[in-house]
């Protein structure tokens, strides 16, 4: 059993209650440094990416990008675009729907940050660890195109409406093949615990999930798209679409609502490429044969807070480096790759990615069977934990009352 | 002592969001009243211990609601913001069926002899979580008729081996159906003129 973040917060609770602090207002401080810590996590990765964003397109046409505000590379042009953005007037013109056009930005920001709270940064390091943490996630993303949708309509503008109801039918049609690529890896690791599922994945490149069978490997492209376009990124921006519907649903926002909408997309960027690189990626594993080993030793056991520790922080680190490099492929695809037309749109989902994921799910639920004339359970991977023994969760949930046996099952939060 | 809290603030939000739903007039007003109605319920599911129901809950019924908030723009796309206007029999209606619900909900509620729930009479589903961490795998056990939680309390007649997927996959298949049928008789003005144009030509 590893230190996770909920043990982290009966601690802190019970520090704060030997400090002569009445359980109520012990529990209150701790939710209120425990949502700090995700909205921290939250805000980060927007910074980071709203500054790679500005260099990297600076980069692809020719340009040098923001060189000026906080040094050579312009490192702090977020807090400087944010500075300018809070100073801007905060505008609701005469013909919106005055109370839902102000909550809107709001329903997207609390969506995309309700979302990182079943992220695991590391093994353990997430804020609520849940069997269905998967699950809840994409429930929770999936609440953000309420508020384009919101926008769009109260803006009172025809543009903005028609970015709206574009949003409306890309997310519901994006959705679904979206899903569909997501529950391949759920088959192949039997969970939907996403701590669970980046565990399994040590060892070496083949115990990636993407390794795992060529089913998942063409999903894990098939999601990228399909992410992509949930973001409502180029060439998906079609919400958007500056050459035709002026700003789309931001047409009639400013100031710090419109910063919201933005802070919102990169935090979502950020998370759906963490939802691949846990399902597909191998999560904050390296990769690298020995060396994953290795911190595998001091990361399970529980002998040194320190070193386990040390080698969750090392974990962050690739899980935060591997998502930043999915990002990255975002940010190059939108600046190099013109936007589609709206049929062209639904199109691609309906009428190819659609069928191409049932087909890959279909793929998927049979590659085992295939697989067990050979008598192994992948082709060239080691399996570890549960996966050596699939059946062995079921063996241990029939008879009475046992606790999961594998080592890698941490799913459980403590009461 | 916090659960207590909680449970009152998603219990008026849910009971006020409904409210807003019939006050308001505005009809995407009215869908968004719906969304923090619903997703409060959902919060009151995970107070419960019930994550995988909140959860669905989440993704059916308030992304759900999305359909009606693009329907409602839909529908007052020819005016903006469009009001709906309801005459005094439909009120007196909506008002009745209204009351009967609710003196169903409140019968059932008197009928439960709270006094006899202390705490030792926790949520199954609280049962669910500490013995196998989560109630996911106690629905989808049952699903295919694996009466494996009958240790866990969760269920006391484990005499039944079918399961619920037969119905399940029923209820999905009459879905299925009925959106087919939607989606013809939305079609089907077009097909009719498609064709008589393809004749002329």
């Amino acid at each position: 059993m590893t230190h996770t973040l909920a043990d982290t917060a009966t601690t802190i609770q019970s520090t704060l209650q030997g400090w002569n602090l009445s359980e109520g207002w012990a529990m209150f401080l701790t939710a209120v440094i425990h949502v700090a810590l995700v909205a921290g996590f939250f805000g980060l990765p927007a910074g980071i990416f709203i500054w790679a964003e500005r260099k990297i397109s600076g980069r692809i046409q020719d340009r040098l990008g923001p060189t000026r505000v906080g040094g050579k590379f312009g490192w702090l042009q977020a807090i400087a675009d944010g500075g300018k953005l809070i100073q801007k007037e905060d505008l609701v013109p005469e013909a919106a729907d005055g109370p839902l056009f102000r909550v809107a930005p709001y329903v997207v920001v609390i969506s995309s940050l309700s979302a990182f709270m079943f992220l695991p940064f590391s093994d353990g390091w997430i804020a609520v660890s849940l069997d269905i943490g998967l699950y809840l996630m994409l429930a929770v993303m999936s609440l953000e195109v309420i508020g384009v949708i919101l926008a769009g309509y109260s803006s009172g503008s025809k543009w903005a409406l028609f970015g709206g109801m574009r949003e409306a039918a890309q997310m519901v049609s994006y959705e679904i093949p979206m899903s569909i690529c997501v529950v391949i890896p759920i088959i192949t690791a039997g969970s939907l615990n996403l701590n669970e599922i980046g565990g399994l994945q040590s060892g070496h490149l083949g115990n990636w999930i993407v390794f795992h069978d060529p089913f998942s490997f063409l999903a894990f492209f098939i999601y990228f798209v399909c992410a992509t376009a949930s973001c409502k990124r180029a060439p998906f921006d079609l919400a958007e679409a500056e050459s035709e519907l002026v700003a789309g649903f931001l047409t009639e926002y400013s100031g710090f609502r419109w910063s919201f909408f933005f802070l919102a997309e990169y935090a979502s960027m950020f998370a759906v490429c963490g939802i691949a690189v846990l399902l597909f990626l191998g999560g904050w594993h390296t990769g690298i044969p020995g060396l994953d080993g290795i911190l595998d030793g001091p990361r399970y056991s529980s002998d040194s807070f320190v070193w386990t520790w040390l080698a969750n922080a090392l974990g962050f680190g690739v899980f935060f480096g591997k998502a930043s490099l999915l990002v990255c492929v975002q940010i190059w695809i939108r600046w190099t790759l013109p936007r589609l037309r709206i049929d062209q749109v639904m199109m691609t989902c309906l009428k190819y990615l659609l069928p191409i994921s049932c087909v890959l799910f279909l793929g998927a639920v049979i590659w085992p069977l295939a697989l067990s004339y050979t008598g192994k359970t992948t082709i060239w991977g080691t399996p570890t934990g549960e996966r050596a023994a699939p059946t062995m969760r079921l063996e241990s949930t029939s008879s009475a009352g046992q606790a999961p046996t594998a080592s890698t099952s941490n799913g459980e939060t403590g009461p | 002592m916090s659960d207590q809290t909680l449970f009152w603030i998603f219990g008026i939000l849910a009971g006020g969001g409904a409210i807003g739903v019939v006050i308001l007039q505005d009809i995407v007003r009215m869908a968004f009243s719906l969304i923090i109605s619903l997703g409060s319920t959902a919060g009151l599911f995970f107070l419960l211990d019930a994550d995988f129901v909140a959860a669905t809950q989440l993704l059916v019924y308030v992304g759900g609601t999305l359909v009606l908030l693009i329907f409602g723009v839909m529908l007052t796309a020819s005016g903006p913001f469009r009001r709906i206007q309801m005459s005094t029999g439909e009120t007196f209606i909506g008002a009745a069926v209204g009351l009967l619900f609710f003196s169903v909900i409140a019968f059932t509620v008197i009928d439960v002899e709270w006094e006899q729930l202390d705490g030792s009479h926790r949520p199954v589903a609280a049962a669910a979580t500490d013995e196998t961490g989560g109630t996911t795998r106690a629905i989808g056990l049952r699903l295919i008729g694996i009466p494996a939680d009958t240790e866990i309390g969760v269920h006391r007649n484990s005499g039944e081996k079918t399961g619920y997927l037969l119905p399940f996959e029923i209820v999905s298949v009459h879905l299925l159906v009925v959106l087919v049928g939607a989606a013809y008789l939305a079609r089907a003005k077009r097909h009719e003129t498609s064709e008589a144009t393809g004749g002329d030509a």
